[in-house]
C-alpha cells in the first residue's frame, strides 16, 4: 500500500482528500488504483488512447517519473506519490484565500463540472 | 551586405538610458504558415514579448509596479519588494529590482524548475520555496504571511490585486498594437494569468479602435499544464479581473497548446513558450471564422525556460 498526495485542482475528484492509499508494484498499477476508486479523476491524468497526459508530473519520492521509467517505474512499500499541478495557476482555491462571505466568485459554475 | 562603420557614429553619443529604456516596443510578427488554411484577407499577428529584457511580457508590469512603488514612497526606503511567483514575473522582479537598486524576495513552489531559482538567485532574489502540492495558491499564502508579520521589512507587490499591473499595459501594449496595425486589429486575444495583459490591452484598445472584439482564453480544466495561465472557475479570481469584460470566453487544452508550440517553432521558426502556443491556438479558432480580419495576440515568452519538457518538444 502506498500513499498518494492529491493536488489542490483534483480533490474535487477524490472526495476532497489529499491522500489517497494505492496499491500496486508499478506507477500505473497505483494510477490504475486510484482511477478504479476514483473513475472521475480519469481524464485528468490519461488520454483517450490511455496514456498518461504530457503536463502530469508524478513524483516518487523526490523523483519525478518522466526521470525513472515513466509509468514503469517500480514501486517499493513506503514510497510517497505525490501528483504535482503545473507551477503557475489552476489550483483550487485554498479556504483561506478566498473572501470572507464569498463562495466561487467565477464566470463560471463549480457544480456543472462536478465540484458541488 | 555591407558592414556597419562605426566612424559614422557620433561618437559623444553613447546611450546611458539602461535596460529599463527597453522595456516595450516589441515587434508584432505575422502568423505566416500556421494560417496557410485562412483566407488570405485574415491575418494574425503576435507580439513577441521575449523580446523584454527579462525575456517575457511580464517587463511590463513588474517595471511598472516597480516604478509605481517608487514613485508612492513604497519602495526605495530600505523595503524589499515581496510577491508570489513562480515564473517569468519573479524574473522581471528580480532583473529590474537588481537594475534599481530594490531588494526582491519571492514565495516560489517548491516544483518550480531548478534553471528558474537558480535564475531567481542569480539575479540576486531571496527564494523561499514553498509546498509544491498546493501550487501558486501556497505561494500566495506564504508571501501574505511574511507580508503580514514583517511589515517594516516587505512592501507586498501583490501583481493579482496592483493596478499597476494592467495599466503597464494599457500605457504601453494597447497603443503599440494599435501602431502597429495602423489601428486596423478587429479582433484581440489574451490568455488569462493575473489578467493584466487583457484587461490594460484590451481597455486600451476597445476606447480607440471601435467594433474591435476582445478574446479571452484560458485552460480547459482545473488541473492543466499551460504554465503562467489560470483556470478561473478554480483559482483565486484576480482583484484587477472584469469577467464580464471580454466578449467572448475561449478555452484551450494542454495537448493543443503544445502541438501548437512544436508547430510555431519547426513551421514558423518561433520558439515559443506553452502559453504562446495557447495564443495560438486562440488566434487561429478565432481567425478561421473570419472571412477577413486582423487577429493580434501575445506571446508571452520564448521556449528556453521549458526544454527540459521532453513530452513538450519530441511529440509528434
Amino acid at each position: 500500500m502506498t500513499v498518494l498526495r492529491i493536488p489542490t485542482p483534483l480533490r474535487a475528484y477524490t472526495g476532497g482528500k489529499s491522500e489517497v492509499i494505492v496499491s500496486g508494484a508499478y506507477v500505473l498499477d497505483t494510477l490504475t488504483d486510484l482511477t478504479s476508486q476514483y473513475p472521475a479523476i480519469k481524464p485528468h491524468l490519461f488520454n483517450e488512447s490511455g496514456e498518461l497526459r504530457p503536463f502530469v508530473n508524478l513524483f516518487v519520492g523526490e523523483s519525478n517519473i518522466k526521470d525513472l521509467q515513466g509509468v514503469e517505474t517500480p514501486i517499493k512499500d513506503g514510497d510517497r506519490l505525490m501528483l504535482i499541478p503545473s507551477v503557475a495557476g489552476g489550483a483550487y482555491p485554498h479556504p483561506s484565500l478566498l473572501p470572507k462571505g464569498e463562495g466561487t466568485q467565477t464566470p463560471f459554475s463549480f457544480r456543472e463540472k462536478g465540484r458541488g | 551586405m555591407t558592414l556597419l562603420d562605426f566612424r559614422l557614429i557620433e561618437s559623444d553619443f553613447i546611450p546611458m538610458d539602461g535596460l529599463v529604456s527597453h522595456v516595450g516596443n516589441t515587434p508584432l510578427l505575422p502568423l505566416r504558415r500556421v494560417t496557410r488554411d485562412l483566407p488570405a484577407k485574415t491575418r494574425v499577428f503576435a507580439k513577441a514579448e521575449w523580446f523584454n529584457p527579462g525575456g517575457s511580457v511580464k517587463a511590463r508590469p513588474a517595471l511598472n509596479i516597480l516604478h509605481t512603488a517608487i514613485a508612492n514612497g513604497d519602495l526605495g526606503n530600505g523595503k524589499r519588494l515581496l510577491d508570489s511567483t513562480s515564473g517569468n514575473m519573479g524574473i522581471a522582479y528580480a532583473t529590474f529590482g537588481a537594475t534599481l537598486g530594490i531588494s526582491v524576495t519571492l514565495a516560489v513552489p517548491a516544483n518550480a524548475s531548478p534553471e528558474r531559482i537558480m535564475l531567481l538567485r542569480a539575479l540576486g532574489a531571496e527564494v523561499i520555496l514553498t509546498d509544491p502540492i498546493e501550487g501558486s495558491d501556497g505561494a500566495i499564502l506564504k508571501a501574505r504571511e511574511l507580508a503580514e508579520e514583517n511589515p517594516g521589512l516587505y512592501w507586498y507587490a501583490n501583481q493579482y490585486n496592483n493596478p499597476a499591473n494592467w495599466q503597464a499595459h494599457y500605457l504601453s501594449t494597447g497603443p503599440e498594437i494599435a501602431a502597429q496595425t495602423n489601428g486596423q486589429t478587429t479582433h484581440f486575444i489574451a490568455g488569462l494569468g493575473t489578467s493584466g495583459t487583457l484587461m490594460g490591452t484590451g481597455r486600451y484598445l476597445r476606447e480607440q479602435l471601435s467594433g474591435i472584439k476582445i478574446i479571452a482564453f484560458q485552460p480547459d480544466a482545473s488541473f492543466h499544464g499551460l504554465e503562467g495561465l489560470k483556470h478561473m472557475p478554480s483559482a483565486i479570481k484576480p482583484g484587477i479581473y472584469d469577467d464580464s469584460f471580454a466578449d467572448e470566453q475561449l478555452t484551450v487544452k494542454t495537448e493543443a497548446a503544445h502541438e501548437m508550440a512544436r508547430r510555431l517553432a519547426r513551421e514558423e521558426g518561433l520558439f515559443v513558450g506553452i502559453s504562446a502556443g495557447a495564443a495560438a491556438v486562440a488566434a487561429l479558432e478565432v481567425a478561421s471564422r473570419l472571412e477577413e480580419g486582423v487577429v493580434v495576440t501575445v506571446f508571452p515568452d520564448a521556449g528556453y525556460k521549458y526544454l527540459s519538457d521532453k513530452n513538450l518538444w519530441e511529440g509528434k
